[in-house]
Formats: C-alpha cells, structure tokens, sequence
C-alpha cells in the first residue's frame, strides 16, 4: 500500500509508531502528484516547497515529543482560502497575482496542528458553478473518468482526494460546493453547520450561505478534520459560540433506533434511476442496521433553486465589487476611472461571474427588491422551516446528493440553467443553514460513483457522523479507488 | 409672497473611539497615508468585520442623550456604489434598522425654545480619502480614516431658518462633547452636516421639492449655504420656474450652491443586511446602566447655574456651552469665588486670554482655585480690581498664583489713610488751577485727581480711601 493512499487516520498510527516519517508521506504524495497531475489538474498552485519544509518541521517536532493532531498530514485547501505568502486566485484571473499577507482562520488552526499543505486546489471561479468548468485558469478532470467533470466548485479538492493527489483536503460549500464534488468523485464531503466553522480568510461568495468543510476519503478523517477546524472565531461573529464535541467520539455508535427520514421531494423526475436505485438500496441499509425509514416532506423544496439564486448572487455581486483593479489583484488601464473599473472587470471576470453580478445587482436594485431579494428571505425561513418540522420527527435526512453521477466535459455549459440543477438537492441545506455530508453509496453502470446526503439538525453534525460511519463500515465503497 | 424654509440636517459625527469601527486599526488623526490599516480596513478579499462595542456604545449614549428609543433589534446594511476610496465597493452602513430613533433636540434661537424632532441616529464606517496631488494624470487614496466609526444624525424637517439650522448644529455639537463622543471638529471633518432644504408659500401644509446641500465644512457656513439656497429656490419658484430635486455642492470661495447631480442621475446603492455581521440586540440592562452614566447635559446644567448660582441666562448659556469651562466655573466657586465675580472674570478676561493663544480651557495655565485666590485678594482689599487685571495676566503668563505676583512685583493695594493723604496733598498744592475749578463746580474734575493720585501711587492705591479723601480735601 502506498502511503499516499492512506487516509489521516492510518498514517498517524504509522507516523506515531515511528514507522513512517512525514518525509515519507509528503514524498509519496509528491511522487503521486508527478504522477497523475497531468491527466487531473487538481491544482492551481502545488506547494512541494513549503510542502517538505513543513514535513521536516513535523518530523522535528515528533522527534521532540510534540503530538499534533494533524502533524505531518498533507492536506489540499481549495484556493479560495487565504494562506498567508501563497497565492490564492480563487481560480479567476482577476486574482491572479494575489498573494494574502494573512492567514484564513481554517489554515491557520490546521497549522497549529502541524499539518502539511500539498497545495491550492482549482475550483469554479470564485466558487460558482458545480463542474469546475467555471475555473478562469483550466478545468479539472474525474479521476473514475477524465473525460467528465469532477464536480464543483470544490471540483479541484475533491478531485485531488480521490486521486490520492492529498491525504485529505478543504472545500467551501454555498450551495453544495463540497457535497456535489465529493460525490462525483467517490469521496466523503461534510457542510457543516452555518457557523461551525470560521469564515474568516475565506473569499466570499455569498456570506450568508458559506461553509468550509472536510473532503476526506473515509468518514473517521471527516470527524478527524472537523475537529480542528471548528469553533468560534473572534474575527468572524457569524461563527457560532457552541461548544465543540469531539467529534471523532461520534464514529463507531449505534445506529439502532435512528429514524432516518425520506423526503418524497427528492425522489422527482430528472434523478437518474442509477442514483436513484443506489440510494434506495442505501436506505435499507441503514435500516438493516437498525434504523427507522419514515416518509418526511419539505414542501418548499422547489422553491430552493430560486430562492438560492436570487439570494447568493444579491450577495455576491456585492462581495465582488471590491475587484476593481485599484488596490490588487488584475488591473486593466482605462482612459479614466470608470473605463478602467469597465476595463478591470469585463477582463478579469468569467462569464459566469458576470453572469451572477448581474443577477444579483438586478435583484438588489430599487424598485425590485421586495419583488426579489426580500421575497427570497421570507421563502428561505419558510425552508429553514420545513426542516424544522422535519427534524421533530426524525433524526436525519436521507437524499441523493446529486441527481446524476459526473457529466462529460462541456456538456452543461451553454445551458446555466441545467447546471444549476445540479445542486438541486443540496441548496436547501445552505439555505437552511444545516449541516450535511455526502458519503459514496454506490456506482452507476458506467462505473461513476454515487454519493448519498445525510442532513442534521443544527450543530447535529455527531449524528450525522454516526449514521454515516456506520454506512460506510457495513459497505465497501468507500475502499474502491480510481484506475489511474 | 411669503416664503417659508422647511429644513433637515444629516449630521455625520466621527466617533472619538480609539480604534475602528471593525477592525482594530487606530483612528487617530494626520498620520503618514496609508499607516493605519489592515486587510480588514483595506478591503482585501475574505476578511469579515467585527463591530467596536465602543462605537455601539457611544451611538447608544447619544441616542439616549437626545431622548432617541434604543432599538431592540438594530441591523447594519451594505450601501453599494464604487470609489477608489470605498476599499469593499460598499460602505457597511444602516438603512432599516438603525440603533436609535425618535429622539429630538431643543434648541434656543432669539430667546425661543425651538424643538427639533431627530428621526434616527445609526453606526456606518467612514470612507478613506482620495488624494489628487503631483499633477499627473492619477490619484492617490489614503484609507487611515476607512473604517474610523460615524454616526449620522438625521432631524426630522423641523428646522425653519438658517439661524435655527446653525442654532441645531452648535447644539448637537456641545451635546456630542458633553458626552466625549465627538470632538466636534468640523474644520477637520470629524463633524460634517448636509441639509435638505426646500421652501413653500407661508400657510401652505405640503412640502415643497428638496434639494440636499452637501460640503457645509464649517459652523460659518451653514447658515450662509442654507441662506443662499432658500434665497436661490424663491428666485426660482419667483421667475416661474421649479425646484428640481437635486444634489448641490455648496462652494464657499463663491459662497454659492451649485448642481452635482440631478435626481436621474441619484445611486441606486442597493441598499440589503449586511450578512457578515449578526444582528444587534443591546441588553436591556447594558442601555439603562449607559442611561445612569449620562452626565448632566446642558440643558441641565444651565438651569441648574441659574437658580443654584444666581446667575444671569446669559452667562449660564455660555458658561455651559463646554462641558470643561462649566466645570471650570464649578471648581472656581468651590474654591470660594463669589459665582458672579468667577463668571465675569472667566467670560472676560480669561476667555479673551485663551483665545487669543488658540486655547482650550483644558490647557489653561491658571488651574479655578487660582482665580479664586486671586477673587479673595480683591474682597480683602490687597489689590484692586484695576491691579487685579494685571495680576490675572501674570497669573496667565507666568504661571504663579496671585499672591506671589502681588508680593514680587508689590502690588498690594494701599489702604493706609496717611500714605495716601501724602499723595493728595502734593496733587492739591500742584494744580491749584484745577482745585479752583473743582471748587467752582467742575465736579468732573475728580476724576482727574484719582487718575493722577493712581499714577503717582502705580494704582495701588485703594480707590475708595483714595475718592474718600479727595472729595473731603477738595471741598
């Protein structure tokens, strides 16, 4: 067994057994890196530098006693999170040359506990969009099929996990940014709780509706990984001031007596009979395991996909007005001030960028904001709602992650309305604000993997956990690698 | 036909906080551009702001020092629009729910008590600066005062005269530096008013179209820029014409109004909740303990200078303008100065003293207990009052009190009958053209003899032996 296909818990067995160094690890990943990279494109920025500097430190430290959570791991943070002296572009032209002279609070915790950063990994631009299509540099390829996309916009996190390009990695999920890639690539993929996590340092897309998480490739390194970046932050008063579990405490429970609800929502046309079969077969696994299957409904459910759209992009076109080519990042000379903001943007922009800042300025204008963005609001409550409701009756919520497994290259671009179906099932988590994970629950015919979505209850991500190790120990999906 | 001004002011008070609003950047003032930020304040990407409790905290206290309801439930909110000195491409402001509303503010103009209703008080950051400077065909921005905290002060359109407007400002300001929340400095822009004027036909109830005066950089000018703009709308509505709503720039070299942007061309700043901050909800508890720790307002203390000192109207109103001069005035009668004699010396001479050196009262050499002091040397008869103009002079100079002054340069007053009985007689026996006249009626002439008799003594003489002993001489 190679060493880079191990995940976070078996190579700190190792590494404190003193069988490995974290020499070893980063250099099996690097070799894997060198191997694979190419037909993946999983990175933007890959840091072999600071990658070994940072192993050597671990080393050190182990060699004088110093225990780490988190020491000598090799971990891919997708590059909308600011690391301080590495560049981080948010996949869009506009960030090219950005480097953050200070740390996101997420790296800055897996720093205190020795982590190793592999690298910045490739995303949609400015983490819209859900195939990585929408990255301003290169798109990111499938590792069970480089001819498909990896998902998105963690797309690169997700990709780099599965093709055991890390040993784990960070995505950021407004919509489903983390759950959607992890299940197309096999992987397990958390949102935790709207506050769980620090936001700080993290490039925002849409505030309210932004979470970083863990891609991981078993749900034990999920627990592992939550565990270090959670918890309130001064720097971010949007992060909640609840105590954190020790979330690994969660792994190895019973399940009997869960009751797990079905929402007849999610069971509608346009989900893929393959996904759909994978996760029905996954609900009487976990029944078999001793849980209950009931019938749930979240009436509000079709109303996710607009509310998020207004919503995120009303956001969103605020966020990114600070790229206007005058303190950082990408600047295009005008004749004047506007012409060079016009100028700035109209280049360093995606077309899908632009697509939302218009989306969202429209919606934000007078005249069209109670029609739009306060509407929205009040069918958001509506949805955080229905999960409520919901979660008097049950425990956790049962869902495909994604109606499709991976789609070809290319084959969702020139209908944005089609690729905003792809988070279909995952929006209403963000919107809600609830956590969610999604864990490999099957393959289709053409060997694509298939991800099933289990949602809490607020700060309830220990359930979660639970009945998802529980589901992964009873199958072995989550064992099976890409043939690369 | 009569016209009536109908006017509202937007007051942007710089909070006196000592450090930002969101972010822990200092705010002190004049510093090298660009020194005093930080990603936060600067805008980088993926940064998030914290509200400076202090800040809340001093918006709280003025909206409870003008009678405002503190809200329950306070929000800031985004106002979007681009500026090279706007680092986030929107200013972190408040538009539905600001922190304090319906307060109001009573202000005396010509001996009126006029009450001028405040609509709303709320938080937002200031924005940096755009410097154009070296010619060239660029700018430069300095954001050291990007994110310093601000409190707009919005007052319903109760005010109806420029003298009234100026009256509100003045107000408004001594109530901020009362509370230590502003230094009220409008020459450096820490107090800055924009006033929405418009004038209707006398008796007529609606309103008549605004125009919003912006740029009224000091006290001097709000009365002129609102003056101008009421004389200029009656022109406009006097030829036939309509007052267009609008944005003017008030020019202060032309002492003019001018157009900046009309209606048409007004932002849409797309105002919604600002997401990056959670909403406000001051604890009950936190808002009535800041209610106890208000200090006496002007108000207050001007009615209470009245009836507990006796003093004029006059003198309480300017003795209570400054929180520092009527503390002053206060430890000066503890002291043992009679109130009224504290009052005139301190509106007199020491006024006239600080102001000519470009001083606060804070700053000033001469502590109350000196004036005090030196109020005692006058009951006991050591100096005159005359001398007592000098000493408080050298007191203000040299730093000393009264007593030593008086001693060093030997002052003390000569009440000694015989000395001074000296001095009048020689004067009697040196002009006796002028006692002839005296005698003959010219009572005016006595003043001749105190003056000469004061000069021959260095005025140290006491004036009442002194006119005392004449008068017997002369007759």
């Amino acid at each position: 067994m190679e060493l880079h296909s191990l995940g976070i818990a078996e190579l700190r067995r190792m590494l404190d057994k003193g069988e490995i160094t974290a020499k070893d690890v980063v250099s099996s990943v690097c070799s894997r890196i060198d191997a694979v990279e190419e037909k993946i494109k999983a990175y933007v920025t890959i840091t072999r530098e600071e990658a070994f500097a940072m192993a050597e430190e671990a080393d050190r430290e182990r060699a004088g006693g110093v225990k780490k959570a988190l020491s000598g791991i090799p971990l891919a943070i997708k590059d909308n999170m600011c690391t301080r002296g590495v560049p981080t572009t948010c996949s869009s032209k506009i960030l090219k040359n950005f480097v953050p002279p200070y740390e996101s609070t997420v790296t800055a915790k897996l720093k205190e506990r020795g982590y190793v950063l592999s690298g910045k990994t490739n995303l949609d631009e400015f983490a819209m969009g859900s195939s990585t299509e929408n990255s301003g540099f290169h798109t990111t390829n499938n590792p069970w099929d480089t001819e498909r996309i990896p998902g998105g916009s963690s797309g690169g996190s997700a990709a780099a996990v599965a093709a055991d390009e890390c040993i784990a990695a960070l995505g950021s999920d407004t919509g489903g940014s983390i759950r959607q890639p992890a299940a197309l690539c096999g992987v397990v993929g958390m949102k935790p709780t709207y506050g769980r996590v620090s936001r700080y340092g993290l490039v925002a897309f849409a505030s309210s509706l932004d979470q970083i998480g863990p891609i991981t490739k078993n749900v034990t390194d999920c627990a592992i990984l939550l565990n270090a970046i959670s918890g309130r932050d001064l720097r971010d008063c949007t992060s909640a001031p609840v105590e954190v579990p020790d979330f690994t405490a969660a792994i190895g429970k019973e399940i009997k007596g869960m009751k797990i609800g079905v929402p007849k929502e999610y069971f509608i046309e346009g989900l893929d009979p393959a996904v759909e079969r994978a996760v029905r077969e996954a609900i009487g696994k976990l029944e078999s395991l001793g849980a209950t299957a009931v019938d749930v409904s979240l009436p509000h459910t079709g109303y996710a996909v607009a509310t998020y759209y207004v919503l995120a992009t009303s956001e969103a076109s605020s966020n990114l007005a600070r790229y206007d080519g005058v303190k950082y990042g990408f600047r295009a000379e005008g004749k004047d001030l506007v012409d060079t903001y016009m100028k700035t943007r109209a280049a360093g922009f995606g077309p899908e960028v632009k697509r939302r800042i218009m989306l969202g300025t429209y919606a934000l204008s007078s005249g069209y904001y109670d029609a739009y963005y306060k509407k929205a609001q009040q069918v958001r409550t509506l949805i955080k709602d229905d999960f409520e409701k919901a979660f008097r009756e049950v425990d956790v919520i049962v869902t495909p992650t994604s109606p499709t497994a991976a789609f070809r290259r290319g084959e969702k671009t020139d209908d944005p309305l089609q690729m905003y179906l792809a988070d279909i099932f995952t929006i209403s988590v963000n919107l809600a604000g609830v956590p969610g994970i999604s864990v490999p629950c099957g393959f289709t015919a053409e060997g694509l993997p298939v991800g099933l979505q289990l949602i809490g209850r607020h700060f309830d991500e220990e359930t979660l956990l639970t009945a998802a190790f529980a589901y992964e120990q009873s199958t072995d999906w989550h064992a099976r690698k890409p043939a690369l | 036909m009569k016209y009536e001004a109908v006017i509202g002011l937007e007051v942007h008070a710089q909070m006196r906080t000592e450090s930002k609003i969101f972010c822990g950047c200092s705010t002190r003032f004049g510093s090298e551009p660009n020194t005093q930020t930080c990603e936060i304040c600067i805008g980088m990407p993926g940064v998030l702001p914290v509200l400076n409790k202090k800040a809340l905290e001093f918006a709280i206290r003025t909206g409870l020092a003008m009678g405002c309801t503190i809200s329950a439930y306070s929000r800031f909110a985004r106002k979007n629009y681009f500026y090279p000195d706007l680092p986030k491409g929107y200013q972190i402001s408040q538009f539905e729910h600001p922190i304090c509303e319906h307060g109001h503010v009573d202000v005396a103009v010509d001996g009126e008590t006029k009450r001028v209703r405040i609509t709303r008080i709320h938080m937002e950051e200031d924005a940096g600066k755009n410097i154009h400077e070296g010619g060239g065909n660029y700018s430069f921005v300095d954001l050291n005062r990007a994110g310093v905290p601000l409190m707009e002060i919005v007052s319903e359109p109760d005010i109806r005269s420029p003298k009234e407007a100026s009256e509100y400002m003045k107000k408004l300001r001594t109530i901020l530096r009362y509370l230590g929340v502003c230094d009220g400095n409008m020459d450096q822009g820490s107090l800055r008013c924009d006033a929405n004027v418009s004038v209707r036909p006398v008796g007529q109830k609606e309103y008549g179209t605004r125009a919003e005066v912006k740029n009224i950089n000091s006290f001097r000018f709000v009365e002129k820029a609102i003056d101008y703009e009421i004389r200029r709308q009656i022109r406009v509505v006097e030829e036939g014409g309509k007052v267009v709503q609008e944005t003017r720039l008030w020019d202060s070299a032309k002492g003019i109004t001018e157009s900046m942007r009309s209606k048409e061309e007004a932002h849409d700043y797309r105002y919604f909740p600002e997401p990056d901050l959670v909403p406000i909800a001051a604890e009950r508890r936190w808002i009535d303990e800041l209610r106890a720790s208000l200090p006496e307002l002007p108000d207050a203390k001007k009615v209470r200078f009245v009836s507990a000192y006796g003093l004029p109207e006059y003198d309480a109103d300017l003795l209570t303008s400054e929180k520092a001069v009527a503390e002053w005035f206060e430890e000066a009668v503890k002291a043992g100065g009679q109130p009224k004699a504290v009052s005139n010396w301190m509106m007199g001479d020491l006024m006239k003293l600080l102001n000519g050196d470009n001083r606060e009262i804070g700053d000033c050499p001469v502590g109350p207990e000196r004036l005090a002091g030196m109020l005692k040397l006058i009951d006991k008869g050591t100096i005159s009052g005359k001398i007592a103009k000098t000493v408080f002079e050298e007191m203000y100079r040299s730093g000393k009190d009264a007593e030593q002054i008086v001693r060093e340069k030997g002052l003390l007053q000569i009440s000694d009958e015989s000395a001074i009985e000296k001095t009048v007689d020689e004067l009697i026996a040196r002009h006796p053209a002028e006692v002839e006249r005296f005698r003959g009626g010219e009572e005016k002439l006595l003043g001749f003899f105190v003056g000469q008799a004061m000069k021959a003594m260095k005025g140290k003489a006491n004036p009442q032996v002194l006119n005392e002993l004449l008068k017997k001489k002369l007759s």
